[in-house]
């Protein structure tokens, strides 16, 4: 690596065009809503800066206490499914054959890559009353109708005298379905990247030293891969902690996260200074995930320097 | 269990019974609700999920539908400009973190990767209050109007392609660029004949995803957009807020097929420059 001062022209090249974009098209919007979440509101969209706190402190307040509590409610639930879903299918891409490995890792990214609001959308044509998974669930229904009749138990109508449809969608259910159809390929890249690494020579000395393999994944596999796990964990948690399309779509009138208030405040409600408050709040948040993932992963460091 | 453990050993997780069912299980909760969307395009009935026959009807009710149509070349305009601008400011930024040490090296770093960092929404209301607030033109004849929404997308873009184009660098033999100079080549000859080549399939992959990004936003566009600057995500969502209809699935399913074709191809492109 060359020092800058080495050939300053060449340096300043390269540095300036991304610094000016960083600084001018990222960072000042950044300043302005983070001084903006100091202000009071004045006017239809004016806003005077008064250095108050006030906008935070009705951060705190319980109403918007609940919808964060419920927003890492919503991220936790998720967080934890993926996780366990996710190290099921880590475990099967990761000691697969080898020819099946990229396929299968490739069926695990696609949807990653797939339009957010498709997704969203096609999850709610199937979960809608007349969606898809209603209309199995009523042909189940009729066929197990056709089975009662034939035992010639039909007019006790065991399965209820007309099929009565789930109510799937516009529920906490369908925010956490969504969440996890969203946030699933999140979790299992960083698993498999661990378990991948992995020496199986561990394995395997567990189970030929005869411990069982609920005691090897629990003593052996799990401490292998705590660095996918802890990654995983906050890269599903931070991204479904701040979402906002799949509780706008998919949720009811109780199921909002905090991200919904945001967007309320600014498009609807226009009280920016107190959004920007929120924004701010939540991305301290995600910074302090991050940071605990970094003193987590410098801490291992440091005990195994010392091992 | 005892029989089943006979025929595989005890490392073959993948072929366990229960491993293959929550596969195939979590397969089929990734990918059905898509192909149904697929499916349904083409279905010959407007309200009933029953199958009533092969129709295209959808797809030219779709490409009749004017509104749509701006929408999704509204998207191909900002995806083509943020694509470039994002590739451009992606390499000078991966090439600034591999090659040079400078003074506030590290806070660099980290402001670059913070658009992949915070969340969507926060940037979004930043980008929505900055562009309100410096009062950029709201009535500038197309495509300028799409400036605003263009612009946030190269910010939240050009640290992906960065990541992506320093990953290749940090493959290269620096030996060759000094060869290269060694043997009398410019700095500006050593960059475009030695490095530029190298970083090429860097590049490209980094531009496939800055259009597909782009492409997809919702979030941060639904937040920059005026009424006259729709883009197709936010065009979709106004109708999903509104019904699910075949034209949407339509119109979805030509847009997944886009995205499937940019993310294979960047995908096959990045497996193949890991390689050599």
């Amino acid at each position: 690596m060359d020092s800058w001062r080495k050939n300053p022209l060449v340096f300043w090249v390269f540095a300036v065009p991304p610094a000016v974009w960083l600084l001018l098209f990222f960072l000042t919007p950044l300043a302005l809503i983070w001084v903006f979440s100091f202000g009071e509101k004045s006017g239809l969209i004016d806003v005077h800066i008064t250095w108050t706190a006030d906008n935070y402190m009705r951060a705190l307040d319980p109403l918007y206490l609940q919808i964060f509590l419920k927003s890492f409610w919503f991220a936790g639930i998720t967080t934890a499914i993926c996780l366990v879903v996710g190290f099921v299918l880590a475990i099967a891409i990761t000691f697969a054959p080898g020819r099946h490995r990229p396929i299968l890792l490739l069926l695990v990214m696609l949807p990653f890559w797939t339009n957010l609001l498709i997704r969203t959308y096609a999850l709610i044509a199937i979960l809608r009353t007349k969606g898809s998974v209603n209309a199995a669930l009523e042909q189940f229904w009729g066929w197990g109708n056709g089975l009662l009749a034939l035992l010639g138990v039909e007019h006790l109508q065991l399965l209820g005298d007309r099929f009565e449809p789930l109510h799937l969608l516009y529920n906490n259910f369908a925010v956490v379905a969504g969440l996890v159809y969203v946030h699933l390929p999140f979790m299992v890249l960083p698993l498999y990247a661990a378990l991948d690494r992995m020496d199986r020579s561990y394995i395997e000395a567990s189970l030929d030293l005869g411990a069982s393999q609920l005691r090897t994944f629990r003593s052996v596999v799990i401490p292998l891969a705590a660095p996918g796990i802890v990654s995983g964990v906050i890269i599903t948690f931070v991204p479904a902690l701040g979402s906002f399309l799949t509780p706008d779509l998919l949720g009811g009138t109780d199921s909002q996260m905090i991200a919904n208030v945001i967007e309320r405040q600014f498009k609807s409600a226009n009280d920016w200074p107190f959004g920007a408050a929120l924004s701010f709040v939540l991305m301290y948040i995600t910074f302090f995930a991050i940071a605990l993932r970094s003193v987590w992963s410098a801490r291992r460091d440091a005990r195994e320097a010392l091992a | 269990m005892k029989g089943a453990r006979r025929s595989h050993g005890p490392l073959d997780y993948s072929r366990r019974l229960w491993v293959r069912i929550t596969l195939w299980l979590s397969f089929a909760f990734l990918y059905a609700p898509i192909a149904i969307l697929v499916i349904y395009s083409f279905n010959d009935s407007r309200r009933n999920i029953v199958w009533r026959g092969f129709t295209l009807k959808y797809y030219e009710r779709a490409w009749n539908n004017d509104s749509l149509i701006q929408a999704f070349a509204n998207s191909l305009t900002i995806a083509f400009f943020s694509t470039l601008f994002s590739v451009l400011l992606g390499m000078l930024t991966a090439v600034l973190l591999w090659r040079f040490r400078f003074p506030a090296k590290a806070p660099f770093e980290g402001t670059v990767s913070l658009p992949i960092i915070i969340p969507e929404i926060c940037m979004g209301v930043a980008m929505m209050a900055f562009f309100t607030r410096i009062g950029w033109p709201v009535d500038l004849p197309w495509p300028l109007n799409l400036g605003a929404i263009t612009i946030a997308h190269i910010s939240f873009s050009f640290p992906f392609v960065a990541m992506v184009v320093r990953a290749r660098l940090a493959r290269f033999n620096r030996e060759f660029e000094e060869a290269a100079r060694d043997l009398g080549a410019s700095e500006w000859q050593a960059f475009r004949d030695v490095l530029l080549p190298y970083m090429k399939p860097g590049l490209i992959a980094g531009a496939l995803l800055a259009f597909t990004l782009s492409l997809d936003d919702f979030v941060i566009t639904f937040f920059t957009a005026g009424p006259e600057t729709v883009t197709f995500p936010v065009k979709v969502y106004s109708m999903v807020r509104f019904s699910v209809t075949p034209e949407v699935n339509a119109a979805s399913t030509v847009l997944l097929l886009i995205t499937l074709v940019l993310t294979t191809t960047a995908i096959l492109l990045q497996n193949r420059s890991g390689r050599d």
